[in-house]
């Protein structure tokens, strides 16, 4: 039997609206409204999971994100499943089920809740102190590990939800719509500046919206009840914008913010297919209001967590907000008024609020003296030395404070009771502010870090700004409007603001015991299990670095990144230490500040959006003839057509043969194309290519080679001269985009007196290479007017021509050392180009061939490509092409540094052709090279770049780097593989066809 | 992510622009006059500065024109954007 612990009908809580959930297999009821944390507490449920180290039980803890305890796994089992959710943060629906993780068997008998109890044994450090050493055992030591640690599951199936990408840009940003938020949005927005205000809950208001404490008056009404008018004032305000459930994650420079708007998490499963899940806004924000709140404190105390210890604000919150009461014995634990605000909520209700135990001296507020006329029975100067309960808090025990608050004095009082508010003070959450680059500086008044520096427009406001009463807020709020929006008047300048004034402080970041610290464990970081002695191991053992002491005992590296328990971590360096906080510095706050899905990262990049892609105008004819595609850079390019169930093997063998029996047909239109236009294009070309070309006439093609200033190969290609001032350059595949960049960058940068524009036509123009012995005569039936004569159209030439309507240039080049054309046309006339080149060449038995086929014949001529048989350190001397190096130009990119003493070194490696002793064993690409087999350690004298069988030679052929390659022809050389040894010699790269003859076949 | 002020196009988000490394650095006219350490100064050495640096970038996703910035590397504050070929703003 469960008690129904509902007090009193909230407005928030919809109770005409029953909602049935699961939590660890077992049904429980709520209403429309709760989060399953309220609604497990409704239900007197406490314990919800296991700590991280000594699987401890732990309870709900908080009411929001900073949630370190209540971490569950959502909808387990199935493909909406989500791990490491908080349970404050989830709204129930009907049919929602979680489960409590790091637990193994359940949260109820856990076999790792034996740390616990062995946990002198798990200090600080523990894991890399031991498990370490000896290395052998980390294999045994990570089963146990990842046997009894949980951090959740991931679903197992893909993700059935979509997800969204959006950007906005405003005027101005405000993070957090409690009561300085809204009021900072109302008052942008009705300047004029567009105005987004956004904010994690699924309501606005904050704290303050349930804030009613009688001595607290806005224009003589509760804070809660003023704040629910200006709320609805909001709805006619132009300009504003207003998104809840939508929590920032992140802040990065120029005002740049992430945030997740969550859609459709609180529906239920049949609303919310079809639906876009959550959606990341990507905000650029002109000024940015961070009015994020205040995280409450813990009190670090011996045995501070178990099931039913809570943050005191919380159980106000669960109070007055859900209508639940979290315990039925209540006790407060605090160093300042607040919990005061808590217990009067409480008792309000009709409560039991059992007692106050406060560290401080004594309080004159107007609060506490209601407390104390309502009967409540207040410990001054003390504090509890230890709690009891396993699974749930049952009593705990006080004892007097000493003056300097170090020890505890006198006797011991036992008090039973079944929850705990614990009530530290106040934390500004500077999570976002201090991501977007700001600098904070510690308040020793306040004892807490406040936004110092601003790096960018931006301030913050409320108790994130470090003002934490109503009257300061708002007089704050409005001198921050005024100086950072420009504005001369808001609606703050007439409120009347009337506060309780609390008038007693008392900080104390570890609070004694009667036991000595080793026997006793003040939790400070709840989700690592890291405590206070931990930190003080730390120290002990010489770590000073706040970020090391945080690694080392794993203090705030949890999924709640530290939110509850940093303060006090440092607090504790620098008590122990003897240094002011302030100079200690504070760890960084890195983004998220609450965790991301993967699908909200993605948004819409998943499957075939996942990475852009680029298909030739012939894409769908090769579909149709069963092509397998490649991926080169972002284009799919066509690698082979097998038929009859060919193997990849098989259908390039028969593709290479045909292009040098008959004739065959490339798709080269993926070649970079970049048209050259200016009166000095010339001139440019001779500077960016090694070989000269002033004297190329109109109407001829050239090969040129392009290095890096560093003289390493770049790129390389064909470009034709159109006209006097006119050139088409190719490129490389992969090469074309940095090619044009680079040319752009000397151009611009370098070189702006020359005349030249440079236009990229790469997606301009379809490109078929038809090559072979037929290819003349193919290309006569397509153009039978056009003079292929090798008088009138030798190679290395081009011609205009006109295939019916459509206009072409055709350049006779060969990339096969087979008679070739490459015929361009305008890139929605490439199928029909294609179509016909296949329709003309039918007779004559065309054979489609794909890039494999492509490389297989330039390298039976010893052709490079670029990337391939180059990485970057090859000069065009390495690569035997001393020809095409210009001895008589006085400069062109990488001139000077084939004479640095490095490059003229002559045992750089080398390209080379090898053949294999075997000619049936095909040498794999990438394999090393040696001379001598039985040498230790054995020199590697380069690699293998390209390797095929060629069906033309009826042999295999590679390519290859060797050092001092060039002295080595015919040396017979090894490589070595997995279970043999290859034996090679060292050839001339030029297998087939040394004199060129076939170009003119 | 950086707000970047493209001379010829206004503001726009950093993803549009390529970084291009130290600025000022000019080409030498005569590299065969130089030594191989004069050329390796020019061909390898460049500085990266916790501070005020000046840097070459390309609006590479929109104009397409190069530029140079004043930026300070230690909180990323842009101080000057100019064009290539104008002096650099004094410091
Ligand atoms: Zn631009």
């Amino acid at each position: 039997m469960t008690k129904n612990l509902r007090v009193k009908s909230s407005e928030y809580i919809d109770e005409t609206n029953r909602i049935s959930f699961k939590f660890n297999g077992r049904t429980y009821h709520g209403f429309k409204g709760d989060t399953l944390a309220s609604a497990l507490l409704a239900n007197n449920v406490h314990l919800v999971g296991r700590s991280f180290k000594y699987h401890r039980p732990r309870g709900i803890m908080t009411s929001g994100s900073e949630e370190p305890n209540a971490i569950v796994q959502v909808n387990p089992g199935i493909n909406r499943t989500e791990p490491n959710v908080r349970a404050t943060e989830v709204e129930i629906y009907e049919g929602l089920e979680a489960s409590s993780q790091n637990c193994w068997p359940s949260v109820e008998f856990d076999i790792g809740g034996i740390n616990n109890f062995l946990s002198p044994f798990f200090p600080a450090g523990f894991y890399y102190k031991t498990f370490m050493w000896p290395a052998s055992f980390w294999e045994k030591y990570e089963f146990f590990i990842r046997h009894s640690a949980g951090l959740g599951k991931s679903p197992t199936s893909s993700d059935p939800d979509i997800y969204d990408h959006r950007n906005i840009h405003c005027d101005v940003l405000v993070v957090g719509a409690g009561i300085s938020g809204i009021l900072a949005a109302k008052n942008a927005a009705k300047n004029n500046f567009k105005t987004l205000l956004v904010d994690e809950k699924n309501e606005l208001g904050g704290s303050t919206i349930f804030e009613n404490n009688e001595f607290n008056k806005i224009d003589n009404k509760t804070p809660s009840e003023w704040l629910k008018k200006e709320i609805k004032e909001l709805k006619n305000i132009k300009n504003l914008e207003i998104k809840t459930r939508t929590s920032v994650a992140a802040y990065h420079q120029y005002n740049y913010l992430l945030a997740r708007e969550n859609l459709t998490d609180h529906l239920e499963a049949k609303d919310k297919t079809n639906k876009i899940r959550q959606r990341l806004l990507k905000i650029r924000a002109k000024k940015v209001i961070l009015a994020t709140g205040a995280l409450e404190r813990p009190l670090i105390f011996n045995n501070n967590d178990r099931p039913g210890i809570m943050l005191s604000s919380a159980i106000k919150k669960y109070c007055e907000f859900y209508g639940v009461a979290c315990g039925s014995k209540n006790v407060f634990f605090t160093n300042n008024d607040s919990a005061y605000e808590s217990a009067l909520s409480l008792y309000n209700k009709g409560i039991n609020v059992e007692a106050i135990i406060d560290i401080r001296e004594q309080s004159e507020s107007k609060i506490v003296k209601k407390v104390k006329e309502a009967g409540i029975k207040v410990y001054w100067s003390h504090t509890i030395v230890d709690t009891a309960g396993y699974k749930r808090l049952n009593n705990i025990s006080i004892m007097k404070l000493s003056n300097d608050g170090t020890s505890v004095t006198g006797s011991k009082i036992s008090i039973s009771c079944d929850c705990l508010g614990v009530a530290g003070g106040w934390t500004p959450a500077v999570h976002l502010y201090t991501q977007s680059g700001s600098k904070l500086k510690f308040d020793e008044e306040k004892q807490i870090f406040l936004p110092n520096q601003n790096t960018s427009e931006q301030i913050s406001v409320g108790s994130c700004g470090g003002d934490f009463k109503i009257d300061e807020i708002i007089k704050n709020l409005n001198q921050k409007l005024k100086d950072n929006l420009n504005i001369k008047e808001t609606d703050l300048d007439n409120i009347k603001v009337e506060i309780d004034q609390e008038n007693s402080k008392r900080n104390i970041w570890l609070l004694p015991s009667d036991k000595p610290l080793g026997k006793t464990k003040p939790f400070v970081d709840y989700q690592n299990d890291a405590t206070a002695k931990d930190i003080k191991l730390a120290l002990r053992e010489g770590f000073r670095s706040i970020e090391h002491v945080k690694r080392y005992t794993t203090t705030g590296m949890g999924t709640d990144q530290g939110k509850l328990g940093n303060m006090h971590a440092l607090g504790i360096i620098a008590d122990t230490a003897g240094v002011k906080m302030g100079e200690l510095g504070t760890t960084t706050f890195r983004p998220p500040y609450t965790p991301l899905t993967f699908g909200t990262i993605v948004g819409r990049n998943v499957g075939k959006f996942f990475d852009i892609f680029r298909r030739t105008p012939m894409n769908d004819w090769h579909i149709d003839n069963k092509a397998e595609f490649e991926n080169v850079g972002q284009w799919k390019r066509a690698w082979y057509y097998p038929i009859n169930g060919e193997t990849m093997h098989q259908a390039v063998q028969r593709e290479s043969k045909a292009a040098r029996e008959s004739a065959g047909i490339l798709d080269a239109s993926t070649l970079g194309k970049i048209d050259i236009q200016g009166s000095d294009a010339s001139e440019f070309l001779n500077r960016v290519y090694t070989n000269a070309w002033s004297k190329l006439a109109i109407g001829k093609c050239r090969y040129g080679l392009m290095l890096n200033e560093d003289g390493m190969v770049y790129d390389d290609g064909v470009t034709t001269r159109l006209g006097e001032n006119h050139y088409i350059m190719t490129t490389t595949t992969g090469g074309a985009s940095n090619v044009l960049g680079k040319l752009e960058d000397y151009l611009q940068t370098e070189w702006p007196e020359l005349d030249v524009y440079l236009t990229s036509v790469t997606d301009h123009y379809a490109t078929a290479s038809l090559c072979g012995p037929n290819s003349k005569k193919i290309l006569k039936k397509i153009i039978p007017n056009l003079d292929l004569s090798d008088e009138s159209f030798p190679h290395m030439s081009f011609k205009e021509a006109k295939i019916g309507n459509i206009q072409c240039r055709i350049m006779r080049i060969s990339f096969t050392g087979e008679h070739s054309y490459e015929i361009n046309v305008q890139a929605s006339y490439g199928k029909d180009l294609w179509e016909k080149c296949m329709e003309a060449g039918k007779e004559f038995n065309i054979t489609p061939y794909g890039t494999e086929t492509m490389h297989l014949l330039r390298a039976e001529k010893g052709f490079i490509i670029v990337g391939q048989d180059t990485d970057g350190t090859m000069t065009p001397i390495d690569l035997q092409m001393d020809w095409i190096v210009s001895k008589k130009k006085y400069d062109f990119i990488g001139k000077r540094s084939l004479y640095r003493s490095d490059t003229m070194r002559e045992d750089r490696k080398q390209l080379v052709g090898l053949l294999t002793e075997d000619p049936n064993v095909i040498l794999e690409e990438g394999a090393q090279i040696v001379s001598e087999l039985n040498q230790s350690p054995v020199e590697m004298l380069g690699h293998v770049t390209s390797s095929y069988f060629s069906p033309n030679l009826n042999k295999s052929i590679a390519l290859a780097v060797v050092r001092g390659g060039k002295e080595m022809m015919g040396k017979k050389l090894f490589v070595p593989m997995e279970n043999k040894n290859i034996n090679v010699t060292v050839a001339n790269p030029v297998f087939y066809d040394e004199k060129n003859e076939r170009l003119n076949a | 992510m950086f707000l970047i002020n493209c001379p010829y196009c206004g503001e726009r988000d950093q993803q549009e622009f390529k970084a291009g490394g130290e600025a000022h650095i000019e080409r030498p006219k005569q590299p065969t006059e130089l030594s191989d350490d004069e050329w390796a100064e020019y061909l390898f050495m460049r500085k990266n500065i916790k501070g005020v640096q000046f840097e070459r970038w390309n609006h590479a996703h929109g104009c397409r024109k190069w530029f140079n910035m004043v930026r300070d590397t230690s909180n990323d504050e842009i101080k000057a954007i100019y064009k290539m070929g104008e002096k650099p703003p004094a410091q």
